[in-house]
């Protein structure tokens, strides 16, 4: 099995996202960046098929501050290739991103055939696309997306996809194809600190150039800020009793007692 | 007195006898002596040959004084009258063993040398005394977790055997002789037989025999501890709450250090590891008695391997190896092993996402580094940055301290002491990191080395003269296991300053309260009197509890418990119990030292139902409320 | 008259949802301010009776193929792309839940034209559509008009009440032919969640927990707080995902749609995506330590505190008021 898995660094959220002086995009003073956590998934997944059918894995991103060492991550964690993409303008939205990583991948060194590419189904930095439907038209590639699960057999992929209520759809896919991951089988593993190290130390990430031509963006960010709430929840305050207390007479006032 | 060795028994002389039995039993002895000997060779090289003056010290006080058994009732005094009559009687064996092999050589049997006949008398006398005791609290006083095996069984009435049969021989001896040692003599006039000179010889051969025996059984026994554990002893740990040099863990045999393998050779069974340790008393899977046995299986060729569960269930308090009378590393073994787990990435979710939020932010809440420091804004003064100016002490606040919403404002009363105190500090902003003890213990060495290296970066651009820290695992790490620093903990700095008169209570708090020793303050740093100094100076009336300084009982926290899922079995919490134990004494206030152990008895308190009737206090609350003016 | 609005219509196992509702409201508004009618876009097998409940929208399309019953995205985005390069309307609007979102996304790619996801909004300004995104998580909102056109909007759940998109009006239905090409993608079934002693969507009272929760031996907390309130508990993604609670406890995009009276959220930071599974609950009451979570955007009553305390604190109390 050759499995191609795309990564991309977003914002991370943990921190306080600030509005830059254009008021149209993020200010990148104190951004910190993480790996996009569909992604992580993703990566998990290609991991386990590589564990149950055998195969290589090569982990495919555009260079990003911090980038080197998820990547590096990702080898430690069992990739055969990390492949890093050099050189693409700033500020590419999801569209112009896919279609270069696209592009770069039908190009690239020893990249196809692929039997699977897989990635996050969504980023919270997405705006006028998703990648993986994108990267699918581009490759020609077959795509399903919300996927859970996924096994292979030969020419064909057997994939689960989520939908609503619980509720889990089986479909069979004809190889190649493009996975939008929503969640792996299983939550994504851990590699322990020395073993990336010395990852660091024994492997390298290769580079290619980003091809000549991004995608444009295809939406106009007229404005950002942070969201006007419109309402927000009365706060009780008190020792957990005198909560307690005021919470019950709330339900009892309205029946629910 | 007849030569046992020249006289002949079926026209067989004695010494042949003794050449038969001495080829057989000495070399079953030495061949599977030299097999555990061959299979620690395969284990991996450990150094402890150092500091071989201190090894030397530790050696007389424990072995040759028998130290730690005198922590327990009773068996003090009689465990160290058998190990002495062990000595003795050791020595008097391979004495009459040569002597009789070799009868010619012009030398007394030890028992017709006066001197030496008189202490093996005396002390095989109380010996047996001893044993008397020893077997009432075996059998009828079990203390828990206590093996009742065959095997010691076995031992013992061997040791009996042997000690009784050379006394009766002496008073047969006596009664032949028609004088004796004055032991010899009353036991002589207690024995009336008609030919007390054959008698004598019985007696001498039964002796041989039971010694020559035990010679070869012992290796196959749990009594293996008496050759394995005094260099147990001299090549055991010299500092407490250390951790093995760096490895990537231990799973197999060979992966193992020979120093901890011999843990299993040495493990006399006596389950006092087990009473102390907070995670077996909690009903969790973890034996640190089972562990040794584990390890003495596998010295032996068997498969038995420690469940992961048991593993993981250590609070790394180091109860265990503070009691072992014969310097088990329980603690060592256990991070070993959960290297390799670690290595495989076998690690439970919630601490996954703990060592990953370790990594990413350096610190275990999942919050930014950013904001380790947000504590500082509700204060009236702006703490010092110590990367930007130098200070006196710089103080390294730790984790819990700076993000735990019910810890911050302890924290903000420690920074209003020390400005009240006019001490000179500053922290390190978001330049700190977790100092890295949990993530040590829980096996992640890679990211320790990490913290480590960021910390040190940290500390090594700011300019101070002293470390002080709030959390004593910080204390522990950053004392012990980073690059010479000269690091106090924050009860350690109160007690100077209230010596030195530069902190003066205003009131005295006529309080009366029992105090926690934390674990890695107490047992693993020995700063158990600076914190009561600091109380009493506040006129605090101190109880102590029945578990107390190093035997103080651990809140359950440590060894990155406190990142995990609950252990399977808890039945009571250690910090339950330790609550319970607080409350029954009949104070309202528990003292501590630790953030850990605040949150730690202040749920248990809940869990317990002991709210309104015992409340938790850090020392730092009680000075603030010493320093309020006086009413 | 500018270019139509279409609405894609989302018909799922023999129903039409709710979101698909919402979103013929939203579009709706949007297409009277742009003065253009409203189309719906029906795509299925044997399922041309559904096409009444969209009278919200001006007409119905609908396209009827074998491989358009449980459709999978290729399909559904195949159709979707036939219909948009014949009709050119101006913008489709797409139901952002799993089914929708594939298919839309996929239709987008295939046409070069964008999809604007997390779209909580939509206006016409000066001819041209602005979306109100939800960004990083429901940190920042942005205002974001496309380039291209057509383009198309993933709507979340909850922009505007269902009932806004319901309509006694029974519209023109029009059924389009589409031709799909080879399937690379086939459906074989659906796997159901285990049924579950509990249906939580029947529930008058939910007591959910969320990662503020986190050991499963605290749970029993929540177990004590529901059984007290004679309620059932629940629980967003990441506990399911832990394996303490079953699927079918599932709350959020990817499980139930719950409208208890009563909602107890514990520990639960109030992500979006299960936010839209409360979209119709009548009383909120969060607990969360950080009072800067979202959560308490959505809530009625909130409590920065420690679940942990809270919820033992509740139950001794409501147990004491039953008396």
């Amino acid at each position: 099995m050759n499995i191609l898995v795309l990564l991309k660094m977003v914002p991370d959220v943990v921190e306080e996202l600030e509005v830059g002086p254009d008021g149209k995009s993020l200010d990148t003073s104190f951004l910190r960046t993480i790996l996009n956590e569909r992604d992580d998934h993703a990566l998990e997944q290609a991991l386990l098929l590589k564990d149950r059918l055998g195969g290589k894995i090569t982990v495919l991103a555009l260079d990003a501050p911090d980038m080197d060492d998820v990547l590096f991550t990702a080898l430690a964690k069992g990739a055969d290739r990390a492949v890093k993409i050099t050189g693409a303008p700033e500020g590419l939205t999801t569209h112009g991103a896919a279609r270069l990583c696209a592009q770069a991948i039908a190009g690239g060194p020893g990249l196809l055939p692929a039997d699977l590419v897989l990635t996050g189904v969504q980023a919270l930095d997405d705006l006028d696309g998703l990648a993986a439907p994108l990267l699918a038209q581009q490759l020609g590639f077959a795509y399903v997306g919300v996927v859970t699960g996924v096994t292979a057999d030969g020419p064909n992929a057997t994939v689960i996809k989520e939908y609503a209520g619980g509720v889990r759809g089986e479909f069979a896919v004809r190889l190649p194809a493009v996975l939008g991951v929503q969640a792996a089988e299983k939550p994504p593993r851990y590699v322990p600190v020395a073993k990336v190290r010395a990852v660091m130390k024994a492997q390298k990430i290769e580079t290619v150039p980003a091809p000549a031509e991004a995608g444009a963006a295809l939406v106009e960010v007229r404005q950002m800020a942070k969201p006007v709430v419109s309402s927000h929840a009365e706060m009780l305050e008190g020792s957990p009793e005198e909560i307690a207390g005021k919470l019950c007479e709330l339900l009892a006032k309205r029946g629910l007692l | 007195m007849n030569d046992p060795a020249t006289t002949t028994y079926l026209g067989v002389p004695g010494w042949a006898v003794l050449w038969v039995l001495a080829v057989v039993c000495v070399g079953l002895f030495v061949w599977r002596s030299a097999q555990y000997v061959r299979t620690l060779r395969r284990a991996r090289g450990e150094n402890r040959l150092d500091q071989i003056g201190k090894r030397v010290g530790l050696f007389a006080k424990y072995v040759l004084g028998q130290g730690r058994l005198f922590e327990e009732g009773a068996i003090g005094i009689p465990h160290l009258l058998i190990f002495w009559a062990f000595v003795f009687y050791a020595t008097g064996f391979w004495w009459s063993l040569l002597k009789g092999m070799l009868p010619f050589l012009p030398v007394p049997y030890p028992d017709d040398v006066a001197a030496m006949a008189f202490v093996l008398e005396v002390l095989g006398v109380l010996a047996v005394l001893s044993l008397g005791i020893a077997a009432v609290r075996r059998y009828l006083f079990t203390p828990e977790r206590l093996e009742r095996s065959w095997d010691a069984t076995l031992i013992l009435s061997l040791i009996a055997l042997l000690l009784l049969s050379f006394l009766a021989g002496q008073g047969f001896k006596a009664r032949v002789e028609g004088h004796g040692l004055p032991v010899a003599n009353v036991i002589g006039r207690m024995l009336n037989v008609a030919s007390p000179a054959n008698w004598y010889l019985g007696m001498w051969w039964l002796h041989m025999l039971t010694v020559l025996f035990f010679l070869a059984y012992l290796p196959y026994s749990k009594h293996l501890h008496l050759l394995a554990s005094p260099f147990g002893v001299l090549f055991g740990a010299l500092k407490p709450g250390g951790v093995p040099a760096a490895s990537p863990g231990a799973s197999k045999l060979e992966e193992f250090t020979w120093r901890q393998l011999l843990n299993g050779l040495t493990c006399a069974e006596c389950g006092r590891c087990d009473r102390a340790c907070p995670a077996f008393n909690s009903g969790t899977p973890l034996s640190p008695k089972m562990l040794m046995h584990h390890l003495k299986e596998m010295v032996r060729g068997g498969n038995e391997a420690a469940k992961p569960e048991e593993i993981w269930s250590c609070t790394t308090c180091y109860s265990c190896m503070e009691r072992c009378p014969v310097f088990n590393e329980h603690v060592a073994v256990i991070v070993e092993m959960r290297r390799a787990l670690v290595g495989q990435g076998a690690v439970d979710k919630r601490l996954q996402d703990a060592l990953m939020n370790l990594q990413r932010y350096g610190n275990s809440f999942g919050q930014s580094d950013r904001a380790r420091a947000k504590w500082t804004q509700e204060l009236p003064f702006k703490v010092k940055d110590a990367r930007k100016e130098p200070v006196q002490y710089l103080w390294f606040v730790g984790d819990y301290a700076s993000y735990d919403p019910r810890l911050q404002p302890v924290t903000r009363t420690t920074a209003n002491v020390f400005q009240q105190a006019g001490v000179d500090f500053g922290i390190l902003y978001e330049g700190e990191r977790n100092a890295g003890n949990d993530v040590r213990r829980v096996g992640e060495e890679g990211l320790f080395e990490m913290l480590r290296e960021k910390n040190m970066q940290a500390i090594g651009k700011a300019q101070f003269q002293r470390l002080v820290t709030t959390d004593p695992h910080s204390l522990h790490t950053l004392k012990n296991e980073y690059d010479s620093l000269n690091v106090v903990h924050y009860t350690e700095l109160l007690d100077e300053l209230l010596q030195t008169g530069k902190l003066a209570p205003q009131r005295k708090l006529g309080l009366t309260a029992t105090y926690h020793d934390p674990c890695y303050l107490g047992r693993a740093n020995g700063i158990y009197d600076a914190p009561r100094r600091v109380l009493a100076a506040l006129g605090v009336t101190l109880v102590e509890m029945p578990r107390h300084r190093s035997k103080s009982y651990c809140c359950g926290a440590g060894g990155g418990r406190v990142w995990m899922e609950d252990a399977p079995g808890v039945k009571e919490r250690p910090s339950e119990s330790r609550v319970r134990e607080a409350a029954a004494l009949g104070v309202a206030t528990l003292v501590v030292a630790c953030p850990k152990d605040l949150v730690m008895f202040q749920d248990a308190i809940k869990t317990a139902s002991l709210e309104g009737k015992l409340a938790v206090k850090d020392v730092m609350e009680l000075v603030e409320e010493a320093l309020k003016p006086a009413a | 008259m500018p270019a139509n609005i279409w609405v894609l219509a989302e018909a799922w196992r023999g129903q039409i949802s709710e979101t698909t509702l919402e979103v013929l409201a939203l579009g709706r508004e949007v297409a009277g301010q742009l003065g253009a009618p409203l189309e719906a876009v029906l795509l299925g097998h044997n399922a041309k009776p559904l096409a009444a409940s969209l009278g919200a929208a001006d007409n119905v399309l609908y396209a009827d193929h074998a491989a358009l019953a449980d459709l999978t995205p290729e399909a559904g985005a195949a159709a979707l792309v036939q219909l948009i390069k014949e009709r050119q309307p101006q913008a489709v609007l797409v139901p952002s839940t799993n089914l929708s979102m594939d298919i839309g996304a996929l239709a987008a790619a295939q046409l070069q034209a964008a999809f604007v996801g997390g779209c909580k909004d939509l206006k016409a300004d000066a001819g041209t559509l602005v979306a109100q995104c939800v960004v990083y998580g429901g940190k920042l909102e942005a205002a974001v008009a496309a380039t291209t056109t057509p383009a198309l909007f993933g709507v979340l759940p909850g922009s505007r009440p269902a009932d806004a998109g319901r309509s006694g009006n029974v519209p023109a239905v029009a059924d389009v032919a589409v031709t799909l090409p080879e399937a690379k993608v086939k459906f074989n079934r659906y796997l159901e969640p285990d049924a579950g002693d509990v249906d939580i969507t029947q529930q008058d009272v939910l007591v959910a927990v969320g990662r503020g929760i986190q050991t499963k031996d605290n749970m029993e907390l929540a177990e004590s707080l529901a059984a007290a309130l004679g309620g059932a508990v629940c629980g967003s993604r990441p506990v399911i995902d832990q394996g303490w609670l079953a699927l079918s406890r599932q709350v959020g995009k990817s499980g139930m749609q719950v409208k208890p009276k009563l909602y107890i959220m514990l520990g639960i930071s109030g992500a979006p995506e299960h936010v839209e599974g409360i979209k119709g609950a009548q009383l909120i009451v969060a607990v969360n330590t950080d009072a800067t979570a979202p959560v308490f955007n959505v809530a009625h009553y909130g409590v920065v505190g420690d679940a942990l305390e809270i919820a033992p604190a509740l139950t001794d109390a409501v147990k004491a008021k039953k008396g």
